[in-house]
C-alpha cells in the first residue's frame, strides 16, 4: 500500500442515533505509522468513532477512508478485504464465548490464512504470551477476569498482524503493572511494525507514552488536537482537567 | 403499520437467506457443527417423544378401529396417521421449542455482547456465518428428525399393541410398512424442510435484532418459539393443501 496516503481519514463524519447527534462533523487524519489517543468524557462518541472507522457503524454523512479507499459504500465482501488490515479491540473485549481463549486468538488466522493447525496454535499461544496469558489457551472466556478478557481481545486483534490497530480502552480495568505492560506492547508495535494506532483511553500517563497526538472529543466534536506537550498548555478547561489528572483506568 | 414493517423486513430477511445460501463460498465446517448442535442433540427429545406419541396414538387407533371390528388394520392406521401428519407436525413444534429458543437466545446473547460485531470486525460475514449455516442445518435436520420420530412412534405403537395382543415384531411392521405409500411418506416428510427454514430463520431474525440487554435475550428466545410455532402451523395448512393438490386421495 502506498504510504503517502493516510492510514485512516474521517471526512466530515456525522452520525445520529434517533434525535441524538453523536458525531458532529468530525474530520480527522491519521498518517500511516502514527499513533493517536482519543480522549473525552463518557458517552461522547469515542467508541462510536472507532466503530465508524471499521465500518460497523455507517455515518449518516461524510466519508471514512482507509488507506485512501472510501469504505462507506462498500459491499460486505469488499469491506471484509479492508477489515483484514485492521485489528479491533472492543471496549468489553467481545470474545466469542463458545470457543476457548486460545481459539479466539486463532480464529482470525483460521479464517484468513492458509497456515497449518500447528502453526496457528503456536502463533496464538505466542500472542497470548505477549499479553501475559500464556497459560490460558484452553480456558473458556467466561472463566477469565475482566482484565484478562481485555488482554485476550487484544491478542485476537493482533492475530493478523494488522497495519492498523483500533483499541477501545486497552488498559481499562487493569492494575498499573499490567496496564504498563500493555502500553509497552503498543509502543513496541508502533516502533517495530510501524502499526498505526488509534487508542481510546482515559489514562493520561498511558496516552502520553503511546500517542504522538491526542484528540479530545466533546459532545461529538473535536475540541482539541495536538501533541501532549502542546495540549498541556491548552486553555480549554476540560482539556486542562484531563491533562492534569493521573488517570484511573 | 408496525406489524407490516416487521413482516416486510422478515420477508426480506428470508429472501436474503435463500440468496446467500446458494452463493459460494460455503461455510461447510460451521454448517456441520450446527447440524450436530441442532440436529444430533435433538435426537433424545425426538426419540422419546415419538415413542410416547406412538403409544398414545396406537391406543386411540385401537379404540376407533375396534368399533368396526377392524383390529387387523391397527398397524396400518397408526403408520398412516403418524407419517402423514402427526410425526411431521409434532416434530416441527417440538423443535421450534428446542431449536427456536436455542438459536434466539444464542444469537441474541451474541448480539448484546457485541460478538456479532466482533465477527464482522474480524472480516467474517456474520449473516453467512451465523444465520445461513443454522438455516441450512435445520432444513437438513428436520426431515431426518421427523423420520426418526415416525420410526420411534411406530415402535411405541408396536410396544403398546404387542402388550395387548402379543403381535410379533415382524408381522406388525410388515403390516405397517405395506400400508404406507410414497405419497403418504415423502411429501409429508419433505414439507418439514419448510418447517426447518421457518424455525431457523425466525429465530435468527429475532436473535440478531435483539437489543436492550439480558431482558432482550429472553424476549428473543420466547418470541422465537411463539412466532415460529404460529408460522409453522399456518404454513402447514398451506403445505397440506398443496400436497393434496398434487396427490389427491
Ligand atoms: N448502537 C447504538 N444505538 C443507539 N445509541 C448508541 C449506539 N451506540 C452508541 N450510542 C450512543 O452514542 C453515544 C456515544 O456512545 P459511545 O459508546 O461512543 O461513548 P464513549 O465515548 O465510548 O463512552 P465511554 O467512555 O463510556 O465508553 C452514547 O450516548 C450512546 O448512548
Ligand atoms: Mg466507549
Amino acid at each position: 500500500m502506498a504510504t503517502d496516503r493516510p492510514a485512516v481519514e474521517l471526512r466530515a463524519v456525522s452520525k445520529s442515533f434517533g434525535t441524538r447527534k453523536v458525531l458532529d462533523d468530525v474530520s480527522l487524519t491519521i498518517e500511516a505509522g502514527r499513533s493517536i489517543c482519543i480522549l473525552g468524557r463518557s458517552g461522547t462518541g469515542k467508541s462510536v468513532s472507532l466503530k465508524t472507522i471499521i465500518g460497523l457503524i455507517r455515518p449518516d454523512t461524510g466519508g471514512v477512508l482507509i488507506e485512501g479507499e472510501d469504505i462507506t459504500g462498500l459491499s460486505s465482501r469488499e469491506l471484509s478485504r479492508v477489515r483484514k488490515r485492521i485489528g479491533f479491540l472492543f471496549q468489553y473485549a467481545a470474545l466469542f464465548d463458545s470457543i476457548s481463549v486460545g481459539e479466539n486468538v486463532a480464529f482470525p488466522l483460521r479464517r484468513h490464512s492458509d497456515l497449518a493447525n500447528d502453526e496457528i496454535r503456536s502463533r496464538a499461544s505466542h500472542l497470548l504470551t505477549q499479553v501475559g496469558l500464556g497459560r490460558e489457551y484452553d480456558k473458556m472466556p467466561s472463566d477469565l477476569s475482566g482484565g484478562m478478557k481485555k488482554r485476550a481481545g487484544l491478542a485476537r486483534a493482533l492475530a493478523l498482524q494488522p497495519p492498523i490497530l483500533l483499541a477501545d480502552e486497552p488498559s481499562a480495568g487493569l492494575d498499573p503493572v499490567t496496564a504498563g505492560e500493555i502500553d509497552a506492547l503498543l509502543v513496541t508495535l508502533k516502533q517495530q511494525s510501524s502499526t498505526t494506532l488509534i487508542v481510546v483511553t482515559h489514562n493520561i500517563p498511558s496516552a502520553r507514552t503511546i500517542a504522538d497526538e491526542l484528540v479530545f472529543l466533546h459532545e461529538g466534536r473535536i475540541i482539541a488536537q495536538g501533541a501532549p506537550a502542546a495540549l498541556d498548555r491548552s486553555d480549554i478547561p476540560l482539556v486542562r482537567q484531563f491533562m492534569t489528572s493521573e488517570g484511573a483506568g | 403499520m408496525h406489524l407490516l414493517v416487521v413482516v416486510g423486513e422478515a420477508a426480506r430477511f428470508a429472501g436474503r437467506v435463500i440468496v446467500e445460501s446458494v452463493r459460494p463460498p460455503y461455510e461447510f465446517r460451521e454448517t456441520l457443527r450446527q447440524l450436530f448442535e441442532l440436529g444430533c442433540r435433538s435426537v433424545p427429545l425426538i426419540a422419546a417423544s415419538g415413542f410416547a406419541v406412538g403409544i398414545v396414538l396406537s391406543m386411540h387407533t385401537r379404540a376407533s378401529l375396534a368399533r368396526f371390528g377392524a383390529e387387523a388394520l391397527i398397524p396400518a392406521g397408526l403408520a398412516i396417521a403418524l407419517v402423514r401428519e402427526t410425526g411431521p407436525l409434532t416434530a416441527g413444534l417440538l423443535l421450534s421449542g428446542r431449536i427456536g429458543a436455542g438459536i434466539g437466545a444464542e444469537l441474541g446473547a451474541m448480539k448484546v455482547t457485541e460478538q456479532i460485531d466482533a465477527l464482522e470486525a474480524t472480516a467474517v460475514d456474520s449473516f453467512r456465518y451465523l444465520v445461513v449455516t443454522r438455516v441450512i442445518a435445520c432444513v437438513i435436520a428436520l426431515p431426518l428428525l421427523t423420520s426418526l420420530m415416525n420410526f420411534t412412534g411406530m415402535f411405541g405403537g408396536y410396544v403398546a399393541e404387542t402388550s395387548i395382543t402379543g403381535t410379533p415384531f415382524q408381522a406388525y411392521f410388515r403390516q405397517a410398512f405395506t400400508a404406507i405409500e410414497f405419497s403418504d411418506l415423502i411429501p409429508a416428510t419433505l414439507k418439514t424442510m419448510v418447517f426447518g427454514f421457518i424455525i431457523a430463520s425466525v429465530a435468527s431474525y429475532l436473535g440478531i435484532n435483539t437489543n436492550s440487554g439480558t431482558e432482550g435475550v429472553g424476549r428473543a428466545s420466547t418470541q422465537s418459539v411463539v412466532a415460529s410455532s404460529i408460522l409453522l402451523i399456518a404454513a402447514n395448512v398451506l403445505l397440506v393443501r398443496i400436497i393434496f393438490f398434487f396427490y389427491p386421495v
